[in-house]
């Protein structure tokens, strides 16, 4: 199959960038779209040109680094797909695909198609965690835990932290990102201890990495690979009003 | 109190109060919707009710309450999308709305829309400079009150540019509530599976009653189904 690829552009974070039109002929259909990117860049290398910089890591869809804007949609359209996961297939020859980075004043390009993401691991780092000692690791079962509970809590579990919800938010926000930390945290025994004073730290955080807020878009459920469904946002907001109430023995 | 202030000033913060208002200012609109479908009785209930309300001693407490949940509702507006502009400096290229509804893509504009219509409506009906021939309430001799408001309203959107407006506006209000009903649910933190499918079809059903109880007004008169 023939494509013509329009690839941002971007030496650094200081240089401004631009777009550039690569026209790609006889593509394997059977490849994925970072295969494909390979392949655009081993052309570029042997043509003596700077090869277009991405990031990638396990190519299974687990990682969370891929992330790029294809055609308007993070990953591309196709839905609960990563951009390595994505294959060739998904498209039909002649195709025009723009590839832009995920864009967020919070995610500085760094350069081409990668974006520092860090201030995800800082929200992570204000309170995405259990430190409550808890002892040897105790027997299978012998902690109960409620089925649904569990349920959630696995499937927030499951975000990958790979920055589509930021990208696809008409305000950028990470609400769905820290709403999954929330969840996955919360709703289990083990952090119980922290879970109102997590809220406080990683909504703070959130706000100070400059994330918008959320207008209840849902675009982000959408665009997650992972399917992370609204309601971990509605149950952070939930969260942060009971720890609210709740106030604190230090407060006079 | 530093943690109130914190708290208001966050993203989330400013959502609950727009949420809030937004509850407030909905119960408004019905209330509102309520009283003026009162126009069907016919003019002596409708202008008793007016009276009724002029002349309540707690209409300035209520007109002060309206105001500020107005006020809160478009401060903390103004406050996030300035905030939602500085979170994405840089746009897309090419940006899809992936499932986006019309109605909360234009929650903005549509709150311009009715930021102009309530200055409007109270030049038209309430002080009367917008109104040709508006006559405000005067003492009955008996210490009560007469008003005219069958009369004012009658006048008022015989004139079908008028009265287009507000059709257009209550439009722009049923497309409003129809998202924010629903979405100030999410931000009070109701939202799992049992209550977010209620709660979508209550905003629909609320945003779609309010337009069209306060349509079959503006629509009757213009038919001449409500005349003097």
């Amino acid at each position: 199959m023939n494509l013509t690829l329009n690839i941002w552009r971007q030496k650094d974070g200081r240089s401004a960038g631009q777009f550039e039109t690569y026209q790609m002929n006889d593509i394997n259909e059977h490849m994925s779209f970072l295969e494909m990117l390979d392949v655009l860049n081993d052309k570029l290398e042997s043509e003596g040109k700077e090869p277009v910089a991405f990031e990638h890591d396990c190519r299974e869809g687990i990682c969370g680094s891929c992330g790029v804007m294809i055609n308007g949609a993070p990953h591309g359209h196709l839905p609960r797909t990563t951009t390595c996961q994505l294959h060739m297939r998904e498209f039909k020859s002649g195709d025009n695909i723009t590839i832009e980075p995920f864009r967020a004043g919070a995610f500085p390009v760094l350069r081409d198609l990668v974006v520092d993401r860090s201030a995800l691991d800082r929200i992570v780092q204000a309170g995405g965690y259990v430190s409550a000692r808890t002892g040897s690791a105790p027997d299978a079962n012998s902690v109960p835990i409620e089925k649904d509970l569990a349920d959630r809590a696995f499937e927030a579990a499951a975000c990958i932290g790979c920055g589509a919800c930021v990208a696809s938010c008409p305000n950028a926000a990470s609400m769905l990102f820290t709403g999954a930390k929330i969840t996955h945290l919360g709703l289990l025994p083990q952090g119980q201890p922290e879970r109102y004073i997590r809220v406080d730290k990683m909504v703070a955080q959130m706000d100070k990495e400059d994330f918008g807020h959320c207008s209840n878009y849902g675009e982000c459920t959408v665009a997650c690979p992972k399917g992370i469904s609204l309601d971990v946002i509605a149950q952070m907001n939930r969260d942060l009003l009971v720890s609210q109430l709740r106030g604190r023995s230090t407060e006079g | 109190m530093t943690w109130l202030k914190q708290f208001l000033g966050s993203n989330i913060g400013l959502k609950v109060v727009m949420a809030l208002s937004g509850l407030g200012l909905f119960g408004f609109v019905i209330a509102h919707m309520l009283g003026n479908l009162q126009v069907f009785l016919g003019a002596d209930k409708f202008n008793a009710y007016a009276a009724m309300m002029q002349g309540n001693s707690l209409l300035w407490v209520a007109r002060i309450g309206l105001l500020s949940m107005v006020l809160a509702h478009m401060g903390s507006a103004g406050v996030l999308v300035l905030r939602s502009n500085k979170a994405r400096p840089v746009g897309y290229k090419k940006h899809t709305f992936l499932s986006g509804s019309y109605a909360v893509r234009t929650m903005r504009y549509g709150g311009l829309v009715l930021l102009a219509f309530i200055v409007y409506h109270l030049l038209h009906l309430t002080v009367g400079s917008a109104h040709g021939e508006f006559r405000h309430c005067m003492s009955d001799g008996d210490g009560g009150l007469q008003c005219f408001a069958f009369e004012n309203l009658v006048k008022g959107l015989s004139n079908p540019a008028a009265a287009g407006a507000y059709i257009v506006a209550q439009l722009a209000l049923g497309l409003h509530l129809a998202h924010g009903v629903w979405s100030l649910c999410r931000t009070l933190g109701l939202g799992n599976p049992r209550y977010d499918a209620l709660a979508r079809k209550a905003a629909l059903f609320f945003g779609a009653l309010i337009t069209a109880g306060n349509c079959s007004i503006a629509i009757a008169i213009l038919t001449g189904l409500v005349h003097l």
